[in-house]
This record gives structure tokens, C-alpha cells and sequence, in this order.
């Protein structure tokens, strides 16, 4: 077996892998907070993209001021819907909670396509170099900075958990509602801080995959490739969203390198996560770091 | 049996809490309400009845994903997925010189096997864990449709026959209807039955209170697997409906919007109510209809010309789905059924409703 494909096919798993951490992180991040399981993560990744894309075209913003523009949308995005949606749904069973996010999933991927069309859309080049070589691999510029956001948006979000005021009392909530409650943590605020700044983060990832594949509608479906992710890594652990993420990312990529060479299936690339969340529900539901008290008889 | 139904709970006898109709004006107003859709075909046109039909066998798909979510208490996101798979099946069967009356349910009973598989985790997990596992089944599935060419003609589709019964073959919709009427009568008077046996109410136990049935002997992996069974069984029915309808199955059909579609029929029509299956399914195959009224209502305005409604119409009506389901949630939880029971109460009570 050719030992330089591995590689590059391991570095290339890595760095989407990177990506679906990311991603996962801030879906773990409002499960843990306000223990919604958000299916419309994918959106937040495809509504900040466009509105990036839209600032940077359409109104030729720079791209630190587009980027700072669509934060700040993104942070009201978030807050908004937390608070228009999710907030008269609190205390209804799982089933209602989860319906509302597909709705809300379903309603912006349609709107996203009604406003900016179904075709991809490139972003304006950002980077002059087009490919740098690492350790032997030709990697592409874009893809070594997309490894470096999400390597940032990690750091950041080690730090915010803990030292910063507000990440410990997002933890005190996560840890039990009422206790964090009477310590005079206002629960309703974090509620909407955990969706403004997981829209956020999503927002980031979206513009990095934009900038890398264009933007088109396929950028939802990295909400749903965040499920393996999340369950592999269980379901309240953000060490293990990241650990998932990659995990998955790396899968992905051996996959379609197996079915291409031995089995000639097809779409192994994306189909290859879904039998593994199967395998994983069957042999251990809370996945590698997860807390065990998974509702099972 | 009483004409009328008295303002006020006097049932002395189990059986009275049981009956399906308590009055026998219910009873009658069924019946009147059947001899009406039999004769729907004299009045309505192809276009109406075709809605008819697609009422038809939306509703039994929904009545199943309602035995699973609204009275079991399990999640699905992967319906479509087996309503395709059965739709595929009753074709191959077809194909095979099975007759089509036969061909549709034993693709219903194929994919009631096909259901248990995937509910194996349904046994050990529920809430969103069942969700996000029948997620994946929706996209393996969709998948092997995809891949499997003998079994759905792989990218370019299938073909199927028309449905045939003594030597008449029903393949317009002013005749089809008839079959479609069948079997949902067949589908729902087994389901309003089920719901009054051991196991229907083994079922809402599971539902109510997961422990509390383990306690009272209740085996819950049995009842939970049993239930996706059933389920995928009504799936795969009313697929095979679909397939015998439209005599061309392709294989993007059943996507997991599809899917997010069954799950909004049963939570606008009502979680655990047998009647809003059908009515979740009325309003769901109506809403994109009532979209479509809407945007020619405004075609050739100021509205039209800056929004571009007529080009982007399929975007129009998917946003409606969405917002239907997310306004529903919020502002009527126990849907459509719940409304008509509220209609139901107030002439009972009145005058005196307070």
C-alpha cells in the first residue's frame, strides 16, 4: 500500500475532521446547556456562509469587516431563535423540542435557497499562495488555515470553560439548573448565550468551508455528519466532540480510499459514518467520554 | 346505545370506556362520511381525486409513524425510508407474477422485517438516541436504493404494474381511489381495534411510563421492537399504494424531508390520536396545495416580481412545512385533534361550558 497516500488521505481526514469537531463542539455545547439536540446545527453553518459570501460580494466588504459583520448576525441569529422557538418549548417532551429544530432546519435551507438560489457560489480568493508543502504533502494553503481556525476555535473554547465568568456559569447550569439558579446564574440568559455563541462558532466553520468548497446547500449536511461525531465522542463531552469529530473525519476518508481500491460500492464516503453510529449505538450508546446515565433498560 | 352523548362522564362498565363509537350517531356519521368519498368520484376531478388518494396513503404511513411515536413513545426519522423500501418491494414483487392485491401486502410484511432489523437498537434505546439511530437508517437505506439495481432499478427507477383484481385493472384515479378508500378503511379499523387490545395498551403504557410497565409485566424490548414493527408494516403498506399509483417508483422519492413530512402529519394531526393521523395527513398533502393558490393569487404583482414566487415555488412550500410544524408546536401542541375535540366538547356543554 502506497504509504504517501495514507498519509495524505489521514492529513486530509484531519483536517475535515477538525472541522466536524468544531461543529459538534458547539452542538454539544447547547445539548449540554439547555439539552435541546439541535438539528438545525447544519443551518447555522449554511446561514452564516451566505451572509459572509453576501457582504463579501455584493457589498465588497474586506474580509475582516464582512467577517466581523456576519459574527455579529450570527450572535442575534442565535439569540432570536433560542428565544422566539426554543424558549416557549422548554419542559415539553424531547419529541416536541427535536421536531421544532427539524422544522427550523427545514425552513432555513429553504429560505437560504429561495434568497441566494441552488447553484455553489465561490468565494473571492483570500489567500495569493494556492499550495504550501508540509512534511513532504502538498497541502493547500486554504486548508492549512481552515486546520488553524478550527485549532483557534478549540483554544477559545478551552479558555471561555475555564476562566471566563460566563463559561463557568454555563458549566454551573449543565451541572444542575437549580443549584446554578440559587448561585444567582440567570438560566433563561444562558440559554440564549449558549445558541448565540454556538451559531457563532458554526458560523466560522461554515465560512471556512465556504471559503475552501464554495457555498451551496451541501453545507447543511455537515449538521447532520456531526451525529457520528457527537455519539462517538458522547453525547455531553466537548473533549469528546473533538476527539469524534476527528475520528470521523479520518473514517471518512479510509473509507472512500478502501471502497475505491477493493470494493467499488460508491458513496462510501458519506454513507460510511452511518454504519458506524449503528455500531456505536449497539455497543456503547454513550460513546467514549460520555456521562452513562443514557436513558437505556 | 344512546343517540347523544350525555354532558358528563357516566360510563359504569369497562367495556362503555372501550367502544370505538359511543354514540350512534358517530357510528352513523361514519358511515354517512364514507358513502360520501364513494361518491366522490361522480363529482371531483382527476386532480381533486389524485389528492384524495394522496391523502389515502399518507394517512396510513402516518397512522403507523403515529402507533410508533404518539402511543409508543419511540422516535423515527428514517419513515420515508421504509415507505420507499416497501414500494420498491411490492414492485419486485410484482414483477415476479405475484397479483398486485397480494404484492401489497406481502411488501408491507417485508418491510415489517426490514423494520424489526433496524428497530433491534430501538429495544435498548429511546428518546434521541432512538432518533439519531433511525437517522442513520434513513440514509443506509436510501443508500441501498441507490446501489441495489435489481431491487429498485438502481438511479433510473422502476416501473410497476397497474393494480388488477378479477380481471379489472384500476389504473385511474377515479377507480384507484376505491382501493386506496379500502385500505385505509382496513388499516384504520385495525388500528382503533389494536388500541383496545393487551398489546395496544401494553404500548401506551410503555409511553406513559416506562417502568411503572416493566413493573406490571409489561416486557419492554418485546412491546418497543413490536411497535416498530407495526409501524414499518403501515410504511410499508401505504408504499406499496403509492408504487401501484403513480406505476413508477424513483429512487430520490424518499428523502429524509419525506421522512420530516410523516413526522409533521402525526404532530399536526395529533400525537396519539388515531383520526389526526388522517387529518395530519389531509392538512400536510393540502398545505403545499394552499402555497400554491397563495402564489398565483399574487402571480403577476409588485409581490411576485420582487420575492420571484412562481420560480422558487418548491422552496415556497418546503418553507411552509417548516413553519408549519414549528407554529404547531408552539401554539398548538396536541394538534388538529385536540382542536376538533375542543369544537366537540363546546356543543355538548353549551350552554353551559363554564
Amino acid at each position: 500500500m502506497d504509504t504517501t497516500l495514507l498519509f495524505q488521505l489521514v492529513l486530509n481526514g484531519l483536517i475535515v475532521g477538525a472541522l466536524y469537531g468544531v461543529v459538534a463542539m458547539s452542538f454539544v455545547l447547547i445539548y449540554k446547556a439547555s439539552q435541546v439536540v439541535n438539528f438545525a446545527q447544519g443551518e447555522f453553518l449554511l446561514v452564516g456562509a451566505w451572509v459572509c459570501w453576501w457582504m463579501l460580494t455584493h457589498w465588497q466588504l474586506p474580509i475582516w469587516a464582512g467577517f466581523l459583520f456576519t459574527l455579529a448576525f450570527m450572535t442575534l441569529f442565535g439569540i432570536v431563535l433560542q428565544v422566539i422557538v426554543l424558549r416557549p418549548l422548554v419542559g415539553e417532551p424531547v419529541i416536541s423540542v427535536i421536531m421544532a429544530t427539524v422544522g427550523l432546519s427545514i425552513f432555513f435551507q429553504a429560505l437560504m435557497k429561495w434568497i441566494f438560489g441552488v447553484f455553489a457560489q465561490p468565494f473571492p480568493p483570500i489567500f495569493t499562495v494556492e499550495r504550501v508543502h508540509v512534511l513532504g504533502l502538498e497541502v493547500q494553503s486554504v486548508y492549512l488555515a481552515s486546520l488553524g481556525v478550527s485549532a483557534l476555535i478549540m483554544l477559545g473554547f478551552w479558555w471561555f470553560f475555564t476562566y471566563s465568568k460566563h463559561g463557568l456559569a454555563m458549566r454551573a447550569t449543565a451541572y444542575d439548573q437549580q443549584v446554578a439558579q440559587s448561585l444567582g446564574v440567570s438560566v433563561p440568559k444562558v440559554f440564549a448565550m449558549s445558541w448565540a455563541i454556538s451559531a457563532v462558532v458554526s458560523a466560522v466553520a461554515g465560512v471556512v468551508v465556504g471559503v475552501v468548497n464554495g457555498v451551496s446547500s451541501a453545507l447543511s449536511f455537515y449538521g447532520i455528519k456531526v451525529f457520528p461525531a457527537v455519539i462517538l465522542g458522547g453525547l455531553d463531552s466537548i473533549v469528546g466532540a473533538v476527539l469524534g469529530g476527528l475520528i470521523i473525519g479520518v473514517l471518512e476518508n479510509v473509507a472512500q480510499y478502501v471502497d475505491a481500491e477493493w470494493l467499488n460500492w460508491g458513496n462510501m464516503y458519506q454513507i460510511a459514518p452511518f454504519y458506524a453510529l449503528i455500531l456505536i449505538l449497539l455497543i456503547k450508546p454513550y460513546g467514549l467520554f460520555g456521562t452513562r446515565n443514557i436513558e437505556r433498560v | 346505545m344512546t343517540s347523544m352523548a350525555p354532558a358528563g362522564d357516566f360510563r359504569t362498565a369497562y367495556r362503555a370506556d372501550t367502544t370505538i363509537f359511543p354514540t350512534r350517531n358517530a357510528r352513523l356519521a361514519l358511515l354517512v362520511g364514507l358513502l360520501v368519498l364513494c361518491a366522490a368520484p361522480l363529482a371531483l376531478g382527476r386532480y381533486e381525486l389524485g389528492l384524495l388518494i394522496a391523502i389515502g396513503y399518507s394517512a396510513i404511513a402516518a397512522l403507523g409513524l403515529n402507533i410508533l411515536v404518539g402511543f409508543t413513545g419511540q422516535i423515527s426519522i428514517g419513515h420515508a425510508a421504509f415507505f420507499g423500501f416497501g414500494a420498491f418491494a411490492s414492485a419486485l414483487l410484482a414483477e415476479h407474477h405475484v397479483p398486485v392485491p397480494l404484492a401489497i401486502w406481502g411488501a408491507g410484511l417485508m418491510t415489517a422485517v426490514v423494520g424489526l432489523v433496524f428497530g433491534a437498537p430501538a429495544a435498548r434505546l429511546k428518546g434521541l438516541y432512538l432518533a439519531i439511530a433511525t437517522l442513520a437508517a434513513q440514509f443506509i437505506l436510501e443508500d441501498f436504493f441507490a446501489r441495489a439495481r435489481w431491487f429498485s432499478g438502481g438511479v433510473a427507477g422502476r416501473v410497476t404494474e397497474p393494480y388488477t383484481l378479477f380481471g379489472l385493472r384500476f389504473d385511474r384515479e377515479e377507480t384507484y381511489f376505491y382501493i386506496v378508500l379500502a385500505h385505509v378503511v382496513v388499516m384504520f379499523v385495525a388500528a382503533a381495534n389494536l388500541m383496545r387490545t393487551r398489546d395496544g395498551r401494553a404500548l401506551v403504557a410503555v409511553r406513559d411510563h416506562y417502568l411503572s410497565a416493566e413493573m406490571m409485566g409489561i416486557n419492554l424490548a418485546y412491546y418497543r421492537t413490536l411497535s416498530f414493527g407495526i409501524a414499518s408494516f403501515y410504511a410499508g403498506v401505504a408504499g406499496a399504494l403509492y408504487a401501484h399509483y403513480l406505476l413508477f417508483v424513483s429512487v430520490e422519492a424518499f428523502n429524509i424531508l419525506y421522512s420530516i413530512q410523516f413526522l409533521a402529519m402525526v404532530i399536526i394531526g395529533g400525537l396519539g390520536s388515531i383520526m389526526g393521523s388522517l387529518m395530519g395527513a389531509a392538512f400536510m398533502v393540502l398545505l403545499p396545495e394552499i402555497v400554491q393558490s397563495a402564489a398565483d393569487l399574487l402571480a403577476g404583482g409588485m409581490i411576485d416580481r420582487v420575492l420571484r414566487l412562481g420560480a422558487s415555488i418548491s422552496f415556497l412550500r418546503e418553507m411552509a412545512i417548516g413553519a408549519a410544524i414549528i407554529l404547531f408546536l408552539i401554539f398548538e401542541p396536541d394538534g388538529l385533534a385536540h382542536r376538533w375535540r375542543m369544537i366537540r366538547a363546546y356543543w355538548k356543554l353549551y350552554p353551559f361550558s363554564h
